[in-house]
């Protein structure tokens, strides 16, 4: 079994295959803590930590606030409206404030990708990214991941297309990578305006037609769509990209698998890119995804503290 | 007073000279150049093993004052830029006030009669507060003393009012420097677009952001029979159009910078804002395009762009830090060890990109060395190696990517009107 | 470092030990009425299992067994220098109102059994909580005692007490090694 030593939880693509396998073997120990009715252990218990919300988000600071809590740490919550961060403060000293106050981890969320990147070196709480810009969401990817495995028993070999505005998506860039280190074969598939130049170089196979992602894939991962790439003038409208893009059941019935996984990271645009009948349908594990969440982020919690620790002491 | 300089390799483009000689500068003035000169008056400087060039010539700097003094000033930008072998250096307009009349113009040319050590002259602003809305008082400000006019930092979008820009300054005889910027394909981005931003999840800046408006240009400047000099070009496709206007016959000239010749768009992976700039670091196919370009002559000179910027500035996100390099310290050994030790151009060459093609573009009579001309002159070790340092820095401001980089090439000596105005431990002593 | 063995028991003994200890457990609990067996991963888990076969041997009534890994209660997580491997805990009965027997191998400072306590509790409210291991040997650090006991092992601090159960081990034999240097 390989070691985990990281103290921060940056990205995926620095990850090897065998860490990403530890956090979701680790994860599975964790999920069953959630079905106890004391759901509660105490393995971080007098640790302290940071919830730091630059972006709003409902689900993602839920889902880590309760991980954490099941943990036993104590959380606090900052979102932007109440940091000093309007004040003219730089993020930096913000963060060396709260490094003052003798936390053990942070757990960031930030509209600019590569934000923690530069910061984590330098500090000495674990840094957990929550989503940065469009760069990486690493727990949702890991949870994406774990959902997958969970049902269909494996990853290596699998299909799974990734459909929506991968240019702005940093779910999609993390499980790209996951998925490619996991040995799973990868396609996107989004007007070409919402395609990133190059992305072909990730190692994944690129289409535009939702029948070629739909067909023969194991696994599909619809991403949200937000209206204001529509005004940025980036497709003509969400009726159309509804049309195009929106996956109903009857293009699942007449094109996918008929064991194929639909997931979703939410928040859904119901009847825009995943149509009620499918949110809601049999292949839907978009609520599994949800309670997986707090398990993954659980043992990423776990890990990272543990290994901080150890660099402590050391 | 006089100095002579003993046993230098003295390169000089115009002449197209390159042999060991003496020179000996009285007064200001260069006044023999030939082998064994002797004189008992003068301060004797020994430059064996070292190259002597006419001083630099940098079109493109950012002194930042007045507004920004924090982040450079006239007085510390020209001891960088002293300090990088250059002996005129041509400051931008976006100031603060802009250079956008007679009134800045005239602070600007003040200040550096108090406090620079080289020869400064002001570019002043192409539209009125840089807006490109109206034109500025072009030939006001040239009768204070600008040099050339330019919008730089910002693209001039309206095409009218660039071709009126071209024709007004072409009537005045005054080069215009543009500034190629698509601000529409260029918005919000933050790097090159490519692989690397598509990874790091930053937006892109496309190189067609470039190219679209330098063939714009080109062919305003063709209809309307005027030139145009074409700042920091970084991009494949606008080397080739250039290369093009200029077989054309068209007065097209362009430059590109130390950091376009030496980095490319993988050295953001990381996120280090100091290889934020606009234009940003482009592809490997790009650097070598700019590479090819220097070397067959599409590109005419070597220009900083050198921008400084606070280091609490940079210290913020990626998005949100200002674009800018500084340059002016590391132009030399950069060129160095980019350019003439791969063999892309001798030093002769490095002698016209850096010291007589921008005083050519820019009307001075400047950048060589003939016997009577001004003694503008730097003494450069062209194998010393060194790290670069920020320490060493004169700028006020510390922001380069390039900190930690071991380089070949080094200024020993610059003299700017037969004085001495930057000596890295070279002894003068008389006879 | 020269490392001694000592043989404590054999397949044979361990097998008769935990006979006795399921009669034990249930003579103690006047049948399998509310029973249930919980092991402690990993050997615990094991013996757990062999326990619960047993009194279906002897009683012919089915007890459920549930196993539970303490990583997640240890005390200690910020002292060593690894991190633990989280394996699961599986107890998929209600234990609300249950005479739980909580298995482990060795019973030693007793801080395990502690954690164990804090985990059962978290997950129900058992009527009762009993405590088999296979070796005491003593060093308590909490005030711990076990109800049944295959044999009691003073040992020193020195010394380690190795259970090898055939599901991990490949053979079953309980060993006293001293890791003490070997004094001429």
């Amino acid at each position: 079994m390989s070691e985990w030593t990281r103290k921060d939880l940056l990205g995926i693509e620095e990850l090897s295959a065998q860490e990403i396998e530890l956090i979701l073997q680790t994860a599975e120990s964790f999920k069953e803590v959630s079905t106890r009715s004391v759901k509660k252990v105490p393995t971080l218990r007098g640790k302290t930590i940071v919830l730091f919300f630059f972006e709003p988000s409902t689900r993602t600071r839920t889902s880590f606030e309760l991980a954490a809590k099941r943990l036993s740490a104590d959380t606090l919550s900052i979102a932007t409206s109440t940091s000093a961060i309007q004040k003219g403060e730089t993020l930096k000293d913000t963060f060396k404030n709260i490094e003052a106050m003798k936390v053990d981890a942070i757990i960031l969320r930030h509209s600019s990708s590569g934000v923690m990147h530069t910061l984590a070196d330098s500090m000495g709480p674990s840094i957990i990214n929550a989503g940065d810009g469009c760069h990486e969401h690493p727990t949702q990817a890991l949870l994406d991941m774990f959902t997958i495995k969970e049902k269909k028993g494996k990853i290596k070999g699998l299909n799974v297309s990734i459909i929506g505005d991968i240019t702005h998506s940093r779910v999609a860039r993390s499980n790209i990578w996951g998925l490619k280190k996991l040995g799973a074969n990868v396609t996107i598939c989004a007007p070409r305006t919402l395609l990133p130049r190059e992305i072909e170089k990730m190692g994944v196979n690129i289409t535009t037609d939702l029948s070629k992602a739909l067909k023969g894939a194991d696994v599909i991962n619809i991403l949200r769509i937000q209206k204001e790439r529509q005004k940025a003038g980036l497709f003509p409208s969400m009726r159309e990209y509804a049309i195009q893009y929106g996956v109903s059941k009857e293009k699942l019935e007449k094109y996918a698998k008929k064991d194929v996984l639909v997931m979703h990271p939410g928040p859904m645009n119901r009847g825009i890119e995943i149509m009620p009948d499918v949110a809601d349908g049999t292949y839907s594990v978009i609520l599994e995804q949800v309670t997986n969440g707090i398990a993954v982020r659980m043992a990423v919690l776990y890990l990272v503290s543990q290994a901080n620790s150890d660099e402590q002491e050391q | 007073m006089k100095l002579l300089i003993k046993n230098a390799r003295v390169i000089d483009a115009k002449s197209n000279l390159d042999d060991q000689l003496d020179v000996l500068i009285e007064n200001s003035k260069i006044v023999k150049i030939a082998k064994n000169i002797k004189d008992k008056d003068a301060q004797i400087i020994d430059a064996k093993d070292k190259v002597l060039m006419p001083g630099f010539v940098d079109m493109h700097v950012h002194l930042r004052e007045p507004g920004y003094e924090y982040k450079e000033t006239i007085k510390s930008g020209t001891m960088a830029a002293a300090a990088g072998g250059f002996t005129t250096v041509c400051c931008m307009p976006n100031t603060n006030p802009v250079i956008d009349n007679q009134g800045v113009v005239e602070f600007v040319i003040s200040e550096a009669r108090k406090s620079a050590l080289i020869n400064v002259y002001p570019i002043g602003a192409i539209t009125k507060g840089l807006k490109g809305e109206e034109l500025s008082e072009i030939a006001d400000m040239q009768n204070a003393g600008i040099i050339a006019i330019s919008d730089d930092g910002k693209g001039v979008m309206n095409a009218d009012l660039m071709r009126r820009a071209l024709e007004y300054a072409s009537m005045l005889n005054i080069p215009v420097i543009a500034h190629s910027e698509d601000n529409d394909l260029a918005l919000g981005g933050v790097m090159n677009e490519g692989y690397v931003a598509t990874k790091l999840g930053l937006k892109g800046i496309p190189t067609l952001a470039e190219s679209t408006i330098i063939a714009r240009d080109i062919e305003i400047a063709r209809y309307t029979d005027t030139g145009l000099h074409i700042a920091h070009i970084s991009a494949k496709e606008s080397v080739a159009l250039v290369k093009r206007a200029k077989k054309d016959g068209l007065k097209i000239t362009c430059e590109a910078t130390p950091h376009h010749f030496s980095l490319t768009d993988e050295a953001v992976l990381g996120y280090d804002t100091n290889t934020k700039v606009n234009p940003p670091l482009r592809s490997d196919v790009d650097v070598q395009a700019i590479k090819q370009g220097l070397k067959n002559g599409t590109i005419d000179c070597i220009a900083t762009d050198h921008a400084p910027h606070a280091e609490s500035e940079k210290d913020v996100e990626y998005d949100h830090a200002p674009f800018g390099i500084i340059g002016l310290e590391t132009a030399l050994s950069l060129a160095i060890s980019e350019l003439v030790e791969p063999g892309i151009l001798t030093l002769n060459q490095l002698c016209e990109k850096m010291a007589y093609n921008p005083a050519k573009i820019l009307g001075l009579d400047k950048g060589y060395i003939a016997e009577g001309s001004i003694a503008d002159l730097v003494i450069f070790d062209p194998l010393k190696e060194s790290i670069i340092s920020a320490a060493d820095f004169k700028s006020k401001s510390k922001n380069t990517p390039f900190i930690g980089q071991k380089v070949k090439g080094a200024v020993c000596l610059t003299i700017c009107n037969g004085n001495v105005v930057y000596n890295n431990n070279v002894s003068e002593s008389a006879c | 470092m020269l490392k001694k063995e000592a043989n404590l028991m054999d397949d044979k003994m361990i097998k008769r030990t935990l006979m006795r200890i399921s009669h034990e457990i249930l003579e103690r609990n006047k049948g399998t009425e509310g029973l249930a067996i919980v092991g402690i991963q990993c050997r615990g888990a094991y013996l757990a299992q062999r326990i619960a076969d047993l009194i279906k041997e002897i009683d012919g009534s089915d007890v459920p067994v549930g196993i539970m890994d303490i990583t997640l209660y240890r005390d200690d997580l910020t002292m060593i220098d690894y991190c633990p491997v989280v394996h699961s805990t599986k107890v998929e009965f209600d234990i609300d109102d249950k005479k739980i027997v909580l298995v482990d191998d060795v019973l030693f400072t007793g801080r395990t059994i502690r954690c164990a306590l804090d985990e059962l509790i978290d997950l129900g409210r058992p009527q009762n909580i009993q405590l088999a291991v296979l070796i005491d040997r003593g060093h308590r650090e909490l005030p711990i005692r076990a109800d049944y006991v295959g044999k009691n092992l003073p040992t020193t601090l020195e010394e380690n007490v190795e259970v090898r159960l055939v599901e991990a081990d490949g053979k079953d034999e309980i060993v006293l090694i001293n890791q003490k240097e070997k004094r001429q």
